[in-house]
Order: structure tokens, then C-alpha cells, then sequence
């Protein structure tokens, strides 16, 4: 039998961070895009805009306001689309709401938030990092999330595929965060030919429509998810349900439905927790960063390892469920970890958890607008 | 049984959901009777028809009927229709609201969505208070209306839902009563089947909390009320005007032919795509 | 495409106004340098809330290593096309560093180490639309960068111009890159003189 060899067809762009969300969604599978415009993450809607329209039952639609286009993403992904918005501080700020009843009732979807100085209408040119602990704890409730950030362009891209994967696979909104430096940076990236790419999609039921309970357990925790529209007539509410997706108060519903939302996220922290490690073997000092910090700290990393420091850098690029494990090696191993942000030390708070009092932590905060330079993180750690 | 009866057994569910939260006396029930007869008479597969509903009394609604129901967000259901039916087009979204939720919370969302004229059908049950949480004031509540939250009398004037959606850019709007059962359904019918975006407004009593507080002696005497205090819009003799005696306009106020958002984007799509084949 | 040259961080800055089209030259610049040449190449821009007038600037990080720091700390190339982005950003030259700036707009350049050429003018006089100072500058830069190659260049700027703007800025491109070859004599030549005497000193700035 002749095998058809097909030719790979690659991609390359010089191209913005947000641009790069953007072929990274298409790319996953985004079906869906509604959104309203806010710098610094327009350039997603815009691109979204002009690619959507044009791919089978690609739909693009510029919502009233951010509130409604969190409602009509969710909508979307109910009806079975991947689906996806961006927006920046303000914008994510009146998400939050429907970011919890995403949470509530499952729905796999991606939320980009392109973070400026805040609070309030703050710096919308100037970049900071300052929402980090708003995309864990922004919506009412106790909920797991899962919170991704992006360091480069070609990260970008690669980061919103992971974002989509996680949605799908465990069936919950994953929110990407990135600052101003990162989506208005222009680089070269590749994009891959979809064939390449690991695509992973929702589970759909296999029993017959009598038999399907839409919230029920399941050995991974996800139960499978039908399309509205697909035979399937389930119960969709914010209401705590049980099993049947029908709203409960039974003390013993409630917890099983709580823990569940928990347990399908805290299961998988080996899946979910990604960082990258430069340097670390024998680093004595160890810089923490996220997002274009972690870029500044790499060349910081370098220009100590060029003076004889023994410097390494951890990049966090899943910042929850915090990537607690490669973080504790470090505080076992360095005399200081320094950790660079621009806030006033959201992450760095993570990190004092986890060292516990074990070795010094060391924090630089900018809330300048400014993102932070090498030579400012060169001098935290010599 | 009367077959009117066992008709609604057909569309409800019977699995968990009852009792039902309405009051004695409560108009909604009636609203949703009326919604389950439109769906029959008109033949739409239970698979296809998807109900979306707010927070309030009201969107308790969505989970007793065996459709594809979506209880949403305190006045953000429309957004979640909209994304439904442009995600899936074929799906006919019906959005339940109540009138704190689609006029005071969700104002902003009614009127683009009567501006975009999504093929959406809003049933906006106006009970002119806000009842699941005890009785306060809602933009519908009439000007000096007592409440919990206007114990000395309401300021504020009211919404007139069907004025506002008219301006707005629906291409149907009606106005019908809990009273008026049999053009109930046969407003909702046309809504439903209207393309593009729809509004049916509901009077719909809430002797609980508004009645009681407004002179009301029984849920009767709102009914009563209802059926002394409306006109059938077609009978006036300047069906643009308010009467003059203060009577509440019914029928339909509204009713143009244009295609829906989701007609005009997936034309456009299909467009573009021949362009680029 | 050739095996690029070793580089090892050269830093770009395009300063000027709002409305010259900085940010554009930055991305042609950059996407130039990177698909065309196969650096790597990072491109960032600072701009304030006004879409005309006001300052704007592109800064474009080339190297032929992975960049870490996408933004420019000290510049090996500066490019002023405004009496105030020059004052502002000169001191952030490096030592070893080039200034290139506008004449029709800065007269008194802070140093009498730079080159320079009547970009406005020549914009305006003998292409006839001042919409393409950008790319009449990116003609010059391309002269200046001794890892940049003309024709490479010159194509990769056609490619990513619409049809209807793409003759008369290639010409403009043309126009630049002449003018930079007449004027300011071999590239190899300017950057050796530059290492060897330091193109400016702290003593040429003028308070």
C-alpha cells in the first residue's frame, strides 16, 4: 500500500505577541471568538477578526462590553466550540463573574488577559504584572484555575495551544497571562503545520441520552460534556447541581460537586505545572520570573554566570496551580531566591509560602510602568 | 387528565426539579404553559429548542422543561443566547427574563441585542418587582409604587420595555399579560418564529411581594386588574399613542421582516469563502 | 539564505514623531532582518495615546544568539527624526555608537559626531509624498548595517507593502540607500572609525 507522504507545511511570521495568541488559537481549534477592544491585547480581536470569517463555521463577534463577551464565549463553548476572548486589566476585571460560572458549570475555554499598570484605568500603554493574583482569585468562591503565562512570542503561540488542550481536557476555563512587553513584542516564530501539534478535545458522552448524567464522576474527575443542540437535553446552571446538573443543597451533593472541581485539577499538577530551568544545577542563587521578566533575568543569569556568580533562573510558565515542587527544590538548594515582578510582589508571596522561612528570598518590584532590566536583577543577585 | 394538561407533562421534567418555587397565584407558570403550547403547536423538536434563562423567578423557569436550558447570570442571558446561536444557528434560543434582570442589570444587553437583531426571542416576564429577593424596587417598577427598598413610594419612573426595544431596533415586539392566555401564545409563537431578534414582554403578577405592598387585597385582583387595564393595541385609534386613560397597550407593536445577525454573517462567510476557493 | 554573521546584540533606535511611520519601519526593519536574513530579531515600541503628533519610537534588537532582553538598554544605532528624540535618547548611545538623524528637522544635533541627510526634504522634493521619510530611512539604516544586504532588504520591503504604495517607497528605499553611499562613504569604514575614536564623546554633547 502507497503511503502518502504529506509535506509539512510550516510557517514563519515576524510577528507581535498577540498576534501569536492568535495563530495559536486557530491553530488549537478556536471556532469562536467574542470580545471587545482594550489595549494592549486588541491586536488578538483584530487578527481574530479577519482570520475567523473566513474558516468553516468560524464565528466572530464584537460583544457590547466585556461582561458579554465572557457570556457569549461560554455560550459558545456550551454549543460545542472552542472558544476564546482577550482582553487587558479592566476588561478581565468585569470578567470575573462569568469566569466563576465557567468554573461552576464546566465549560472549557481560554481567557487572555494582556496586563497594563492598573488599578484602575492605570497605564493602558505600559506594561505590569500586576493581575496575577486577580486571574487566581478574581470571581467569587472557592474554584480551581489554571493560569498560564508566556515569555516570548513563539511562546505565545505555543501557550495558547496548551491553553486550549488544558481547557478541553479538564474541562475548565484556563486563563493566559501576558504583559504589554510580551503581546507588543515583535519576533520571528514558526508556525507549526497543525498535523505537528498535539490537539486535544473535549470528551463527548458515548451512552445514550437517557443515560447520561452530565455532571457525574469520573476516574479523571472530567465528565464528558454534550453539545447543546446534540440529542443531549441537559441542565446547564451557576446553582450548585448535582450529578444531574439539577440545582441542590444536599450537604452531601454539595461537597461531592465541590471536591470533584478540585480533585480534577489537583490530580493532574504534574500534567499542569510547567516551568523551565536555566542554569539551576549548581545555581546558589535562583531568579523566580514570569512572563518578559523571565527574558531580563536570563540575560541578568548569563552576565552573573560571566562574573563567576553561580546564578540560575526558573521560569514559571504555569503560575496556578502554583508549580510549588520546582520552586521547593530551590529553597533546599540556594542561599537566595530572588524574585523579580511588575507588582508589588504577588508572586513573591507564592514563593515566601513554599520557602517557609527556609532561605532568603529577595524581592525587586517595579510599578513604574517600566519593565525590569537586567542590570536590576544583575545587582539582586551578585 | 385535560389534554392541555398532559401536553405540559410531555415538556416537563420529571426526573428531580418539583415542586416548583412560583407562589400561588404567581403569573409565571402561565408564561411557561403558554411557552410549552407555542413550542408544540409549531412542531420544534424538544433537541433543537435551547431555553436561556436569567436569575430571578423567572429563570428558575429554564430547569422544569425538558428542553436545552442554560440558567445564566443575573442579567447577562442574552449574551450567553447569542453566543449559542451564533455558535449553532440552527438552534432556536428562547431567553427568559425577568424585568430587573433584562431592563436594569441586562439593559445594556437588550438593546444591542435588539440592535444587532440576533435571531434570539426575548420573554421578558414583568412583574415590576424584584420577588426572589423579598420585594424590592425594579426599573419597572411604576413611579410611586411602594417596595422594600421604596417604602415612602417609588421616584423613579419606569422602563416601558416595548418603547424601548422599539428604539432600539427589534424587529418584533408584542406585549401580552398572564391574563391573556390564548394571545399569549400566540404572540410567543410569531416571536419564535420571527427571524432576527424578538420581544415579548409578559405582564406577569407577583401577589407576594408587589401586590400586597400596592393595594392589591389577592392575587384575583391583579388578574382583574390586568383584564380591566388593557387594551388590545389594534383596536386604538392611534395605535403609536399611549391612551389616554392610562390603560396598558397589548398586542404587537412591531413586526419587520430582516434578516437575523446570524443570517447576514454566514452569508458573508459564505461569500468570502467562495471569493478565496 | 546566507549563514547570518555573528552579531551579538545590535541595538536600533527609531525616534521621532508620531505619524512618521517609526513603528511601521521598525516591523520592516525587523521582519527584514529576521525572515529575510535570518537573525533573530526582537522589535518593540513605546507610544503614547495620540495616533498623530507626539513622540514615537521602535527599538529593534538583532543578533544572530537568541535574545533574552527583548528591549534596548545601550544603542549602537540611533536614528532621530526629531530635534527632541534626538536630545532625549543620544545618551543612551554607546561609546562605539552611531548617530543618524534627520537635517530638515534637527539642526542642532547635540554632538558634531553623526551623520545625517534631509529625509523631509528629500521625502517631500523628489519622491513627492512625505508618508515615505520611513522607508527612505530604512534605504540609509541599510547602508549603515554592515550584516544587512540591500537586495535582501529591498525585496522583503516590497513583500510586505500593499500594491498600491509598494513603487513609489521602493523608491524611496532607492533614494536612501544612494544617498547613505554618496555621503557617508563605506559602512565598514564608518564602524571602524567608530570603534577606533568613539563616534561621539561625553565632551561633544551640547548643554
Amino acid at each position: 500500500m502507497a503511503v502518502q507522504r504529506k509535506k509539512r507545511k510550516r510557517r514563519e511570521l515576524f510577528a507581535l505577541g498577540n498576534e501569536a495568541v492568535a495563530e495559536g488559537a486557530l491553530l488549537a481549534g478556536c471556532s469562536f471568538y467574542a470580545g471587545y477592544p482594550i489595549t494592549p491585547s486588541t491586536e488578538i480581536m483584530e487578527v481574530m477578526a479577519n482570520r475567523l470569517p473566513l474558516i468553516e463555521d468560524g464565528v466572530f463577534i464584537q460583544m457590547e462590553d466585556e461582561i458579554a463577551s465572557m457570556g457569549a464565549t461560554i455560550g459558545a463553548s456550551l454549543a460545542g466550540r472552542k472558544a476564546m476572548t482577550a482582553t487587558s486589566g479592566p476588561g478581565f476585571a468585569l470578567m470575573q463573574e462569568h469566569i466563576g460560572y465557567a468554573c461552576m458549570v464546566e465549560a472549557p475555554l481560554v481567557v487572555v488577559n494582556v496586563m497594563r499598570g492598573g488599578p484602575s484605568t492605570g497605564l493602558p500603554t505600559s506594561p505590569a504584572q500586576a493581575d496575577v493574583q486577580m486571574a487566581r482569585w478574581g470571581t467569587h468562591g472557592d474554584h480551581p484555575i489554571i493560569v498560564l503565562s508566556a515569555s516570548d512570542v513563539q511562546e505565545c503561540l505555543e501557550m495558547t495551544v496548551t491553553a486550549f488542550n488544558f481547557a478541553e481536557k479538564y474541562r475548565t476555563p484556563v486563563i493566559l497571562l501576558l504583559d504589554e512587553v510580551t503581546a507588543h513584542t515583535r519576533e520571528k516564530i514558526t508556525v507549526p503545520d497543525p498535523d505537528e501539534v498535539e490537539i486535544l478535545s473535549r470528551v463527548t458522552p458515548t451512552v445514550p441520552p437517557e443515560w447520561f448524567k452530565p455532571y457525574a464522576d469520573t476516574a479523571r474527575g472530567v465528565p464528558a460534556m454534550a453539545p447543546i443542540g446534540s440529542g443531549y437535553r441537559t441542565h446547564v446552571t451557576g446553582l450548585t447541581h448535582d450529578v444531574m446538573g439539577y440545582p441542590t443543597q444536599r450537604p452531601d451533593e454539595v461537597k461531592d460537586a465541590m471536591l470533584r472541581l478540585f480533585r480534577k485539577i489537583d490530580q493532574y499538577y504534574g500534567d499542569i505545572q510547567m516551568s523551565d530551568e536555566y542554569m539551576l544545577d549548581d545555581a546558589e542563587v535562583a531568579v523566580v520570573a514570569y512572563g518578559s521578566v523571565a527574558r531580563s533575568a536570563h540575560l541578568a543569569v548569563e552576565q552573573a554566570r560571566e562574573r563567576g556568580a553561580k546564578a540560575g533562573l526558573l521560569t514559571l510558565k504555569t503560575l496556578f496551580p502554583f508549580p510549588r515542587p520546582a520552586v521547593e527544590k530551590l529553597t533546599h538548594r540556594c542561599h537566595t531566591v530572588v524574585v523579580p515582578e511588575m507588582n508589588m510582589g504577588q508572586m513573591s508571596r507564592e514563593v515566601k509560602r513554599v520557602n517557609n522561612g527556609r532561605t532568603k528570598v529577595r524581592t525587586i518590584n517595579r510599578v513604574d510602568g517600566q519593565i525590569i532590566t537586567p542590570s536590576e536583577i544583575l545587582k539582586a543577585i551578585l | 387528565m385535560a389534554d392541555v394538561t398532559q401536553l405540559i407533562h410531555d415538556y416537563l421534567r420529571h426526573n428531580k426539579k418539583f415542586p416548583h418555587v412560583f407562589c400561588a397565584g404567581c403569573g409565571h407558570g402561565i408564561v411557561l404553559g403558554s411557552l410549552i403550547r407555542s413550542v408544540h403547536a409549531l412542531g420544534l423538536p424538544k433537541d433543537d429548542v435551547v431555553l436561556v434563562a436569567g436569575i430571578g423567578c423567572s429563570g428558575r423557569m429554564a430547569v422544569y422543561v425538558d428542553f436545552n436550558t442554560v440558567h445564566t447570570t443575573h442579567g447577562r442571558a442574552l449574551t450567553f443566547a447569542t453566543g449559542i446561536k451564533m455558535a449553532n444557528p440552527r438552534l432556536k434560543v428562547i431567553c427568559v427574563m425577568g424585568d430587573g434582570d433584562a431592563m436594569s442589570i441586562g439593559g445594556n444587553h437588550l438593546i444591542h441585542a435588539a440592535r444587532r437583531n440576533i435571531g434570539v426571542t426575548a420573554l421578558i416576564l414583568n412583574n415590576q418587582i424584584y420577588g426572589m429577593t423579598g420585594g424590592q424596587c425594579s426599573s419597572a417598577t411604576p413611579q410611586g409604587d411602594i417596595s422594600m427598598t421604596t417604602p415612602f413610594g417609588s421616584l423613579e419612573k419606569a422602563f416601558d420595555i416595548v418603547d424601548m426595544c422599539k428604539a432600539a431596533g427589534a424587529s418584533y415586539v408584542a406585549r401580552g399579560t398572564s391574563f391573556h392566555a390564548i394571545q399569549l401564545d400566540r404572540l410567543i409563537s410569531s416571536a419564535i418564529m420571527h427571524p432576527g431578534f424578538s420581544v415579548v414582554e409578559v405582564f406577569s403578577p407577583c401577589p407576594t411581594q408587589y401586590g400586597r405592598k400596592n393595594k392589591f387585597r389577592n392575587a384575583v385582583d391583579m388578574y382583574k386588574w390586568l383584564k380591566s387595564n388593557t387594551v388590545k393595541v389594534e383596536t386604538l385609534k392611534d395605535p403609536t399613542q399611549k391612551p389616554d386613560d392610562g390603560r396598558i397597550p397589548i398586542g404587537v407593536f412591531r413586526d419587520v421582516e430582516e434578516p437575523g445577525l446570524e443570517e447576514r454573517y454566514f452569508e458573508l462567510q459564505r461569500k468570502l469563502m467562495g471569493q478565496n476557493r | 539564505m546566507k549563514a547570518p554573521q555573528p552579531i551579538d546584540r545590535f541595538e536600533i533606535r527609531l525616534s521621532g514623531l508620531g505619524g512618521q511611520g517609526l513603528i511601521t519601519l521598525g516591523r520592516l526593519l525587523g521582519s527584514a532582518l529576521a525572515l529575510g536574513h535570518g537573525y533573530y530579531v526582537t522589535q518593540t515600541q513605546s507610544y503614547g495615546p495620540e495616533a498623530r503628533g507626539g513622540s514615537s519610537r521602535a527599538d529593534v534588537v538583532v543578533s544572530s544568539r537568541p535574545i533574552s532582553y527583548p528591549k534596548t538598554e545601550s544603542l549602537d544605532l540611533l536614528v532621530a527624526l526629531s530635534p527632541e528624540a534626538c536630545n532625549s535618547y543620544y545618551r543612551l548611545l554607546k561609546k562605539t555608537g552611531l548617530l543618524l538623524v534627520d537635517t530638515t528637522l534637527v539642526k542642532h544635533a547635540p554632538t558634531n559626531v553623526y551623520l545625517g541627510l534631509p529625509f523631509t526634504q528629500m521625502a517631500k522634493e523628489q519622491i513627492g509624498n512625505p508618508m515615505t521619510i520611513n522607508t527612505m530611512v530604512m534605504g540609509a539604516v541599510t547602508h549603515l548595517l554592515p550584516f544587512a544586504d540591500a537586495r535582501v532588504m529591498r525585496k522583503s520591503l516590497e513583500a510586505n507593502l500593499p500594491a498600491k504604495i509598494r513603487e513609489v517607497n521602493a523608491k524611496a528605499f532607492a533614494l536612501g540607500l544612494k544617498q547613505a553611499q554618496r555621503h557617508f562613504g563605506d559602512a565598514g569604514g564608518i564602524w571602524a572609525a567608530a570603534e577606533e575614536n568613539g563616534a561621539h564623546s561625553e565632551d561633544d554633547i551640547i548643554v
